[in-house]
């Protein structure tokens, strides 16, 4: 227990996991403080999405331990998980294309049946665009609306952490912006977000604090803008050539 | 207003298509759903359908011994709760040990409940046709005199009337269903993505209850209203109407019930045409080859364009 | 003597019509358990074998095309062709379908295929089916066989009629039921072969794995094409042995869906699915207690109606051959949800090469 936070929203203390035969994350260690944006940063197949999915119980956890608010939920499934607050959304097939942005936002309060309509009117605020958009079917929005879209979805429950996996992959940097900023917006209402990114530069640059993954192990760790500037972190995955 | 000619087009090719599409439309739109939101294809709907009609034409005669003669429409609702029973406890015992194994294993398993229904039904009620109801039935007077009197008659016995509106109301109750309601919309959220049903804490297996419910109860009224129509009970019914069914979900396109509807009446109008004799006096189709159109249509969909007229789902 | 001859004669048919399953078995093995094809048409193939030889090879009749009366082996050969250019066809449009589709689309086909024997009366004599099918071994005994060359070379027709009078009339049963078991063996020869050569090991491949054979440059279709044709052929052939045993056949009892398809499914998967013997094991397993089954009910029908005075034998009689199909399909289930691999689950070709990429694969991540 290296890394035990009191405080922490949501912590994942020296976990092992993986799909099957096959251990990804070897000694994986995070948390996340009340108020904080974190950005888990790193190369492809470095275990980012997996550090996601063993959160939500979706894959076999070996060792260590996942721990929600001091209540420990290591292998907890998902329904149990997204029950006691913790929101996720995928990086792909993240909206229910054939219903409408209502309706999606409907499914999103699943677990929290209650004040709905209000719930929703508070995601048209947050996510302006929607609101006009909310009889289309979510599956004809532009590749942002959709991620507004899986967003508000997530926040329809009272999301103690919100988890988001690449949220920008293959936006136009029109929207990668916009994205951004709706993160920042989002923890100003009080919910702190994990967030997995291959977009290392502009994540670290909304982020408090991020990790760098590496072959499922966290290598470094540091204040957004710490990480940002280090010039090895930089060599690695920032600039690419010089 | 019309000649012979149209007369019998209408009367003894298109309502007669229409009605049996009715009927294809009620099946097929659990085969859609169950093919959507569990992925995977009910080899047993076809008997379970057909289950359904005999529990019906139980009650109607068990009352009837006691003196209460029961429309089979009355008698409906009740061999719904069965037939819903009997869905449910198949998914119990044969689909939900294999919700995570590949889908052939659950195929398989179908095709074994098929098997078993069938024969469960041929022991119980023995394999010979029964009689559903018996003489024959007389055209709807009113309504054959007053298209009469517009010079456009239109024969068509109670039944057909029944089996129109029996359809009509089943599809607006389900299209408020899955439409209005907080369990329809999940189960068109499982039938879009089961994964994201998942993580986003929607219970899939409650959905998946409500799939059977839903399909149980139009596979009964599909079953029952194909029995008032032909006015036979067979054990064979069940597996006679698999085909056209499959061919109605996938031409509407495979989980969009919508779709199923607009596929069983195509179907149904389909079969029923081919036996018009469109040039010259003899059928286009010899009438022995009818049950041949729907699986020559769903064949050149599945080639042509697998994820169906209304773009549903292709695998 | 006779009672023993009674309990040969049983025997002798349990391992005709075991073998005979055991024929359509391997063929869908080759399908499903090779390939991973899902064919619920299997009745379809048969029937096309067993009409094709029964057309060919009985004598001319007024009730249907032909009969060709071409010698048997000939029959034979052409069931299986026959069966085979069906499944190309099927094979060229509808192997790229997802499993279920498959299925729908293969029942479908035998639907199809039972519809036409029902309808060109012309050519099928209809629902009335053909009679008189030449079953191997009893046909020499027939007029129309010793009175022409080649047996008529040896012994005049007085000469055979005479031989054959002195036979029992149940001479032909050994020989029949040796000549199925002949054909099962060389087909199962043929297949073990073919699964160890390089083309069963890419079957397996494209089975486990589609995309990565894909990838590997496997013309994937062409190989399952190959497999569907191939376990048709087979089918077809076991057709035509089925024909031989029925001596009649028509399109609707005969070729029963839930007693040809649905059993052979049963064999298969209950004997272990990819694996030949397992395939054989599980046909005659199951048809042996298919036919005790039927020997029990009997029994205890006759008990039944011995205590219960009133009921009528004969629809209890018609009632319990369903209820034992009713068994086999609870029986299939608990197989499939107990023993997923069968009583001889599948065993993979032993590959050195496969072995030594593994190996070498994990070297590199560690």
């Amino acid at each position: 227990m290296t890394d035990a936070q009191t405080g922490a929203v949501l912590s994942l203390n020296n976990l092992k996991a993986g799909y099957g035969q096959t251990e990804i994350l070897h000694d994986l260690s995070l948390h996340v403080n009340p108020n904080e944006i974190v950005a888990v940063i790193g190369p492809n197949g470095a275990g980012k999405s997996t550090a996601m999915k063993s959160v939500l119980g979706l894959l076999n956890i070996r060792e260590g331990s996942v721990v929600l608010n001091g209540e420990e939920i290591t292998d907890t499934p998902a329904q149990k998980v997204i029950e006691k607050g913790i929101s996720y959304v995928p990086q792909t097939n993240n909206v229910f294309v054939n219903l409408s942005v209502q309706e999606n936002l409907e499914m999103g309060a699943w677990t929290r049946p209650r004040g709905v309509e209000a719930r929703i009117a508070e995601m048209y605020d947050l996510f302006p665009d929607l609101a006009e958009k909310r009889h289309q079917a979510a599956g004809s929005l532009s590749g942002g609306q959709r991620q507004m879209v899986a967003m508000a979805k997530a926040l329809m429950v009272d999301a103690k952490i919100l988890l988001l996996d690449e949220p920008t992959a293959g936006l136009s940097p029109k929207y990668r912006g916009e994205i951004f900023s709706t993160i920042q917006k989002i923890k100003h209402t009080g919910v702190p977000i994990l967030i997995v990114e291959q977009n290392a530069k502009q994540a670290l640059g909304v982020s408090d604090r991020g990790y760098v993954l590496v072959d499922g192990a966290n290598r470094h760790t540091g204040t957004g803008e710490g990480l940002a500037n280090d010039p090895e972190i930089a060599r690695m995955f920032l600039g690419g050539g010089h | 207003m019309w000649d012979a000619y149209l007369f019998e087009f209408v009367n003894f090719y298109l309502i007669p298509g229409l009605v049996l599409g009715c009927i294809y439309a009620l099946g097929a739109i659990g085969i859609t759903l169950t093919f959507g939101i569990l992925r995977f294809a009910n080899f047993a709907h076809g008997e379970i359908m057909m289950s359904g009609a005999y529990i019906t034409w139980t009650i109607m005669t068990l009352l009837g011994a006691a003196g209460i003669v029961l429309h089979p429409l009355v008698a409906l609702p009740f061999a719904c709760i069965f037939v819903v029973g009997l869905f449910l406890l198949c998914d119990r015992w044969f689909y939900k040990p294999f919700r995570k194994a590949e889908t052939i294993k659950i195929v398989i398993a179908s095709f074994g409940v098929m098997l078993i229904i069938r024969s469960a039904v041929q022991v119980i009620w023995g394999p010979n046709q029964i009689a559903f109801v018996r003489g024959i039935s007389q055209p709807n007077a009113w309504l054959r005199d007053v298209t009469g009197d517009m010079g456009a008659m239109i024969i068509m016995p109670n039944k057909h009337l029944w089996i129109f509106a029996g359809t009509i109301v089943i599809v607006i109750a389900l299209s408020y269903l899955l439409n209005k309601t907080r369990t329809g919309k999940a189960m068109r959220a499982v039938s879009d993505s089961p994964d994201l049903a998942h993580v986003t804490g929607i219970n899939v297996e409650t959905v998946i209850k409500a799939t059977w419910i839903v399909g149980g109860i139009c596979a009964t009224a599909a079953g029952v209203f194909l029995v008032m129509d032909t006015q036979t009970l067979e054990t064979t019914m069940g597996f006679r109407m698999l085909l056209p069914m499959f061919a109605a979900a996938i031409l509407g396109g495979i989980g969009k019930p919508y779709g199923a509807v607009f596929g069983g009446l195509v179907i149904g109008l389909a079969e029923e045409l081919s036996a018009y004799p469109w040039i010259g006096t003899a059928p286009l189709l010899s009438p022995g080859y009818k049950t041949g159109v729907a699986f020559a249509i769903m064949v050149v969909m599945l080639i042509v364009r697998p994820q169906g007229l209304f773009k549903g789902r292709a695998f | 003597m006779g009672e023993y001859i009674g309990f040969l004669l049983y025997f002798l048919s349990l391992l005709t019509v075991g073998g005979i399953y055991a024929i359509f078995a391997l063929g869908l093995n080759v399908q499903w358990g090779f390939a991973g094809l899902f064919n619920a048409g299997i009745v379809g193939f048969v029937a096309v074998g067993a009409y094709t030889y029964a057309l060919l090879t009985t004598a001319e009749s007024t009730f249907h095309y032909g009969g060709l009366g071409l010698p048997l082996p000939v029959g034979m050969f052409a069931a299986m062709v026959a069966s085979a250019v069906i499944a190309g066809l099927i094979g060229a449009i509808c192997i790229r379908l997802r499993s279920d589709y498959l299925a729908i689309a293969t029942i479908g086909i035998a639907e199809i295929i039972k519809l036409i024997l029902k309808n060109e009366t012309e050519v099928t004599n209809g629902p009335r089916g053909i009679n008189k099918i030449p079953r191997a071994w009893e046909h020499f005994s027939e007029e129309r066989f010793y009175t022409s060359w080649p047996m008529s070379w040896f012994n005049t027709p007085e000469g055979w009629e005479a031989f054959f009078d002195s036979l029992p009339n149940w001479y032909w049963q050994p020989l029949f039921a040796g000549t199925v078991l002949l054909v099962m063996y060389v087909i199962y020869r043929m297949l073990e072969r073919a699964r160890l050569s390089p083309w069963g090991r890419m079957m397996t491949a494209i089975r486990e794995n589609e995309p990565a054979s894909r990838a590997a440059g496997k013309d994937v279709t062409r190989r399952r094409i190959e497999a569907f044709i191939i376990g048709a052929a087979i089918m077809g052939l076991g057709g035509a042995l089925f024909a031989q045993h029925l001596r009649l056949i028509e399109p609707t009892n005969t070729f029963d869906p839930s007693k040809v398809t649905f059993l052979v499914w049963v064999m298969l998967i209950a004997g272990g699915s990819g694996n030949n013997r397992g395939a054989i094991v599980g046909a005659f397993l199951i048809w042996t207690i298919w036919s005790a089954s039927e020997l029990l009910i009997a029994g205890a029908i006759d008990l039944v109606d011995a205590v219960f005075t009133t009921l009528d034998p004969a629809i209890l009689a018609t009632r319990a051959g369903f209820l034992r199909m009713m068994l086999i399909g609870i029986l299939m289930q608990v197989i499939l949800q107990r023993y997923p691999g069968g009583i001889l689950p599948e065993v993979r070709p032993a590959s050195p090469k496969a072995v030594k990429q593994d190996a070498g694969i994990t070297g590199e991540t560690k």
